[in-house]
């Protein structure tokens, strides 16, 4: 015991000795602090003249409330929680708060792609060529498969014509979504939520 | 007074937010992408390019493999009363700013690692130097930064010198909280004035003793050599636990001796010269 | 959501994140709230810190479980059994609230003299219909496609209610009557004994016990609890009925419509609570108005609206709502005439919805497909059927801001691209942040988010894409004379923007969107305040009722509102119905108008003022007193007394007992899981005799209980990843680099599995291979006859794009569903698992010389995601 115990004092004195010394040299560096350099001097935020544009976070249906810092030039320069929201009061989980990273990020994909038939590859194509040869190919498949009736009853549908997704958009989109397909006659509509 | 931290370990969820916010404000890489099986933690541990830090430990009920008890603690640098980072630094990078707190200047400090050692909790550690211009992003995990302001951060230079946290230096200046305590989404991590801080946390460890937890404050009134810590912590477990030092020693601490020692080395030296003068 | 929709009269949550704080006790089950919602999260730790008992009830410790006060483990896939052990110790005991049971809900209701039960029927109730077994033939007529088995179904005749010669409901206030609800109730959870609970769900009875005392101690004039769950409760196949259990359970302890109370549910996306409101859902139309269907005969307007509205309660409005709807999609070309373009509309043939449509793409019957935002091909299950489904497809749009395991399912392991001839296209979508609109949070508060910045590159918003789409579809169609293209020709289309530098990009104004939504009078365009302006003779136009209000002039947009408080923030964005935030809030207060207790006070009566007031809009007509009684024969509100507080439901009561519109029961009963590890211990009947499933050779099941599968297998999210976007954020990565699984330390040694170490998961459809993570936080739990229960749980977002790496769990879970909502099994699924990797995905026969897929010298496959991404 007295083995042990010894040396643990002896520690202790030693490093009440350590902190005198700490203290002592820590007046001195206070004494002659470091200087600042012309950019520590200049330093502020990236945000300091930014519009903060009020958001919501794109991942769940906490909704948490985000601000957009955007430049003068219209750039995107940092996305925070909003501390005025009430369900989120600023904070964010870190999906959200890396969504920054979901807008500017160089493995995003910011350009119309084609895929041909048994091709191997996508290939950039024009987004009016695309928009006109998805039209084309709504109106080819919906004639091939409207059907007018079935066992003898109105049904003004196509099975021909699938639609998934929804819940990642915004209400009014949802609505655009449905509301065109409906008029088609597409009914097999779908989304994430199968609650 | 100075600014800082009190994160109050008994209210973080692990979520990470606080790694990942500061990452996105400091516009830092990822680390790397290695599993490493150590329970949710796959950071592992304070970098150049990680200044905040969850750790995750799970504690097994006595006698079985069963946890019953996770905890966890996000970590990052103390900015210590005494801090050994700016003791050792010899170009005068690292400075006591107008907050309190120990800032790193990225265009003065020169890579030269002596902060590194001189760290008592082993935070500083060199950014490795990277090119940022390089068309593979995924090699160095930088997809989302932004290139064109990258020279003007914190990684100026492309890396090749050292780094910590900051506090936020930057967003304090705007009188912004700094980004990880402003993300936290339990407000485990607070940001004020230090001895506002420390009045709210002592109340906070009268409450929870009286609800029977074992809580006790790390870096407040502290007798060790780095003095007090700016970013203090209140933990439930022993500090060794959540792999912080028990008592933090500054390393100048041990110069005295050292400079003895040298002393006396030089001493022999000189005796043993002479001897060999004499013997000719 | 028919489990509280049945129950309390809507399917939304009834409550808001931030009431949480107010709770004695929270009940989190079905749910990793810490972990999928952090942020509401925080509510929870606030009500801790405030002293309430915190409870996580899961298959697994997590960080939930962490910071709560009581962890109960329990077997995956067996809640409605602990649930019913409450329910029943809770009658046994005489614990629940009574005054508002026999007020607020209709346990004192008598049921058909016909009704039998599960008792009765060992597992069944009446009116059992085997169509499988008797008349298979017409079963599959009516089904949707691809020859799934299980169109048997309830004739829920002997479900109903006794009724008084004047129409009103027979009751028994003294709840003494054996054929009253209360109990049926009690007989029905009789057998949901504490022995039971560790038989099947291996839960301790001490922790069971403790639960019980906890939840009674706290639901009571002075004290509430909540509850709050997400998909653990619902992807199930008996999901709707865990929910149902929950709801029975909260009414009778008192707890729906007051602060700290309700029952909370987490819903996953930023918009799915609006995208099933103003729904892009194959059955529902905004509003939660039904698609007609052959299968109701709802053939003509008349017919339709017959079967969708209802004698009594709110929803003796449904033709307001209608007709208003059907005005603002085809204008002036809906007229009385015409039964407002009710021909138009396309009709249902059987179950639309996405398994089945799978099924039928991969018959090849859908011939173009789109996805929009939405990643089948990791998140769905058995996504290499999907993913071979859709290489049957002619073409495939697919709308997102990365490339991900759906855009290239043609570049899957083992696929050759050159014998796919599916057509596709990518078109780069804009980011929430690149554009302008409204999304409805799990509050079902609408919040709008402002566009910060002009879209990337060449992306475009969902809005434009759809906007376009339509008018060049308007334009390929002008000259048409064929019927069925009116509906297109005539429906409207112009939200042109006010904007000019937006109008000449082609971006419709949302505002103008929102507006339709919100609806507006024909004649002078001017907005409606409120859905209680609409009318059923095509005055009004509504395109989503229950968002009425949110635009009630033509410069206002409440979901633009920004002016939060501490609590109910009526200021702050728009909760629907009416901006109520808490609903059934009349329950709040007692049936004389009183608040139940100072302490819980939220919305009351005011004598003086002849209104309800308090801090919430009252969920109840304004101005009518809690002492008007019900009128018999009445329609509609009148045939409700100031004292029911579930104004949509026929009796203006919480239900206990379901008499209509679920088709697995009006009570919950348990059933395992399709494929289990035990027999049913409850029961004869193993599985829900109602469940939907297609056993073919494309999707192979476990079987019920198979011992070459012994393992429990769940799935999760966690917290640092969700969707394939951010395994493309390298700080998010970075912190879950690697698909993993989670093993106890027991079946670690078992298996000879190290911690990190590859490990194969495998089953009836397929393998995968994961690193495996051993910790004790994974319990083996012991149940009946001593059998030792291992779980394994697999979170399910990796996938092959972005940075991390690894097996995407869809690969081993089979496509069944459950009867009332088609939502898939992933919660609960057999297993095995051993050492190893798994070897490289077949190719087809043929092609034996292609060499196995490439592989790094350190063992990382090589990455499409890698490749291409960057």
């Amino acid at each position: 015991m007295m083995a042990t115990r010894k040396p643990l004092d002896l520690t202790t004195l030693l490093e009440k000795a350590r902190a005198r010394a700490g203290a002592f040299l820590a007046e001195r560096v206070g004494a002659m602090p470091n200087v600042a350099s012309a950019r520590t001097h200049r330093l502020a935020g990236r945000i300091a003249h930014a519009k903060a544009v009020p958001s919501v976070c794109a991942y769940c249906a906490v909704g948490c409330g985000t601000l957009a810092y955007v430049s003068p030039g219209g750039k995107l320069l940092d996305v925070e929680g909003n501390p005025e929201s009430p369900v989120s009061g600023g904070h964010l989980c870190p999906k959200g708060s890396a969504l920054f990273g979901l807008t500017v990020n160089e493995a995003r994909w910011t350009t119309v792609k084609y895929r041909a038939p048994y091709g191997d590859r996508w290939e950039d194509r024009p987004l009016d060529w695309a928009m006109d040869r998805i039209a084309h190919l709504v109106k080819e498949t919906r004639e091939k498969t409207f059907v007018k009736v079935k066992n003898g009853k109105r049904v003004n549908h196509t099975l021909g014509i699938a639609s998934l997704g929804g819940a990642t958009f915004a209400i009014e989109e949802n609505y655009l979504l449905g509301k065109l397909m409906h008029a088609l006659g597409v009914v097999s509509i779908e989304n994430q939520a199968r609650i | 007074m100075a600014n800082g931290f009190f994160t109050d370990t008994t209210l973080c969820i692990g979520c990470k937010a606080c790694e990942v916010a500061c990452k996105q404000w400091n516009e830092l890489p990822s680390d790397g992408l290695a599993f490493t099986g150590m329970s949710y933690d796959n950071t592992l541990r304070l970098s150049g390019t990680t200044w905040r830090h969850v750790a995750f430990v799970e504690d097994r009920e006595v006698g079985t493999t069963i946890v019953n008890r996770w905890s966890m603690m996000s970590d990052v640098c103390k900015h210590c009363t005494h801090a050994g980072c700016m003791e050792a630094c010899p170009t005068g990078a690292i400075i006591r700013n107008e907050f309190g707190d120990v800032y790193i200047q990225p265009d003065v400090c020169n890579g030269c690692g002596y902060c590194v050692p001189s760290c008592p909790f082993g935070v500083v550690d060199l950014i490795e130097p990277f090119k940022p211009s390089a068309a593979k992003a995924a090699e160095y995990n930088t997809a989302t930064l932004d290139r064109e302001r990258l020279s003007e951060g914190a990684l100026q230079s492309h890396g090749g010198i050292a780094g910590k946290c900051t506090l936020c230096y930057d967003r304090q200046r705007l009188g912004f909280t700094p980004a990880c305590a402003k993300a936290c989404p339990t407000e485990s991590i607070q940001f004020g004035n230090v001895d506002d801080l420390k009045a709210r946390a002592r109340k906070r460890v009268e409450r929870l003793r009286e609800r029977g937890v074992d809580a006790q404050l790390y870096g407040v009134d502290e007798t060790t050599s780095v003095g007090d810590l700016n970013a203090f912590f209140l933990l439930t477990q022993p500090p060794e636990h959540y792999n912080l030092p028990a008592r933090p020693v500054l390393p100048s601490t041990h110069q005295p001796a050292g400079y003895a020692a040298a002393a006396l080395a030089a001493a022999a030296l000189a005796v043993a010269g002479l001897a060999i003068f004499r013997g000719r | 959501m028919p489990g509280l929709g049945t129950s309390f009269g809507r399917g939304g949550a009834t409550t808001f994140l931030q009431d949480l704080q107010n709770a004695d006790c929270i009940l989190i089950e079905g749910s990793n709230f810490a972990e999928a919602h952090p942020v509401g999260f925080r509510f929870v730790t606030k009500a801790k810190e405030r002293g309430a008992k915190i409870i996580h009830v899961d298959p697994r410790f997590t960080r939930t479980s962490a910071l709560a006060d009581l962890y109960v483990p329990l077997r995956s896939g067996t809640d409605i059994v602990f649930l019913g052990a409450i329910i029943n110790w809770v009658l046994q005991n005489e614990r629940d609230f009574r005054e508002y049971v026999v007020a607020y809900t209709n346990a004192s209701s008598l049921v058909s003299a016909d009704f039998r039960d599960t008792e009765d029927l060992d597992g069944l109730f009446s009116g059992w219909n085997d169509f499988a077994r008797d008349s298979g033939a017409s079963a599959m007529a009516q089904q949707g496609a691809g020859g799934g088995r299980g169109e048997s179904t309830y004739d829920t005749s002997t479900w109903q209610f006794e009724r008084n010669p004047d129409g009103t409901l027979r009751r028994d206030e003294t709840l003494t009557d054996p054929r009253c609800v209360y109990q049926i109730l009690k007989r029905h959870f009789s057998r949901y004994t504490p022995r039971m609970v560790e038989d099947v769900c291996g839960t301790p009875r001490e922790l069971f016990f403790e639960v019980c005392e906890s939840l009674a101690a706290n639901s009571c004039r002075e004290r509430t609890t909540a509850f709050a769950y997400a998909v653990g409760w619902t992807q199930h196949t008996v999901g709707v009925q865990y929910i149902r259990t929950a709801a029975i359970l909260q009414l009778l302890l008192g707890n729906v419509g007051r602060p700290g109370g309700g029952i909370m549910a987490l819903r996953g996306h930023a918009d799915i609570q609006g995208a099933t409101d103003i729904a892009t859902l194959y059955d529902l139309f905004p509003g939660y108005l039904p698609v007609p269907s052959i299968q109701r005969d709802e053939q003509t307007l008349a017919a339709y609206l017959k079967t969708n509205t209802k004698p009594t309660g709110w929803w003796n409005n449904f033709p307001k709502y209608f007709i208003s709807m059907l005005k603002a999609f085809f204008g002036d070309a809906a007229t009385a005439g015409n039964d407002y373009c009710f021909d138009y509309l396309p009709q249902l043939t059987g179950d639309h919805s996405t398994i089945p449509t799978t099924f039928a793409m991969k018959d090849g019957e859908v011939k173009g497909y789109f996805v929009i935002g939405q990643n089948p091909v990791t998140s769905g299950q058995n996504t290499e059927l999907i993913a071979a489904a859709m290489d049957r497809l002619e073409w495939f749009v697919n709308v997102d801001a990365y490339e991900n395991e759906t855009s290239s399912f043609w570049k899957r392991e083992g696929a050759q691209p050159g014998q796919i001839g599916t057509e596709c296209f990518f078109i780069p979508a804009a980011t929430i942040l690149e554009k302008e609109g409204t999304v409805t949070n799990t509050n079902r508060m609408l919040q709008f988010h402002e566009k910060a910045v002009e879209p990337a590159g060449e992306a475009v918003s969902d809005a434009w894409l759809f906007y376009q789409l339509g008018k060049k579809l308007k334009a390929l169609y002008a000259n048409s004379t064929d019927p069925k293209d009116r509906p297109l020709l005539d429906l409207t289309w112009d939200y042109e923007n006010d904007d000019e530098r937006e109008r000449l990009r082609g971006e419709p104004s949302v505002f103008k969107i929102m507006q339709e939504i919100n609806g507006f009078q024909v004649a002078t365009g001017a907005q409606l305040t409120g859905f209680a302006e609409c009318k059923d003779d095509g005055s009004t136009a509504c395109g989503g009722w229950i968002y009425s209000g949110v635009c009630p002039d033509k410069q206002t947009h409440r979901a633009r509102n920004r002016r939060g408080d501490e609590y109910t923030s009526l200021d702050w964005g728009f909760a629907w119905p009416a901006n109520r935030r808490m609903l059934y809030n009349r329950a709040s207060a007692d049936p004389a108008g009183r608040p139940w207790s100072e302490r819980k006070k939220y919305v009351w009566w005011d004598e003086s003022a002849q209104k309800w007031t308090g801090v919430d809009v009252p969920d109840f007509p304004a101005n009518k007193a809690p002492s008007t009684p019900a009128k018999p024969g009445a329609a509609g509100m009148d045939a409700h007394s100031g004292a029911d507080p579930f104004i949509m439901q026929l009796d203006g009561r919480g239900q206990i007992f379901v008499a209509s519109g679920l088709k697995d029961g009006p009570l919950p009963a348990h059933y395992e899981p399709l494929a289990s590890v035990i027999q049913n211990q409850l029961y004869k009947q193993q599985n829900n005799p109602t469940l939907r499933e297609w056993d073919r050779s494309d999707n192979p099941y476990n079987g019920q209980v198979n011992p070459r599968y012994p393992y429990v297998l769940t799935t999760y999210r966690i917290t640092e990843l969700s969707g394939v976007y951010t395994r493309y954020i390298p700080w998010l990565a970075e912190l879950q680099p690697e698909a993993f699984c989670e093993i106890d330390p027991e079946l670690a040694v078992e298996k000879g599995l190290k911690n990190g170490d590859y490990a194969t998961i495998s089953t009836a459809v397929g393998e995968i291979e994961v690193r495996a993570l051993v910790s004790g936080r994974m319990r083996p739990l012991r149940i009946a006859k001593g059998q030792r229960v291992h779980q394994i749980g697999l979170p399910y977002i990796f996938g092959n794009f972005g940075y991390t790496s690894g097996d995407t769990s869809g690969d081993v879970i089979p496509l069944a569903m459950d009867p009332n909502v088609s939502i898939h099994e992933a919660k609960t699924l057999t297993c095995d698992i051993r050492a190893g990797r798994r070897a490289p995905r077949g190719r087809v026969a043929q092609d034996d010389a292609v060499p196995e897929p490439e592989r790094s010298r350190d063992g990382q496959p090589l990455i499409h995601g890698r490749e291409a991404g960057v």
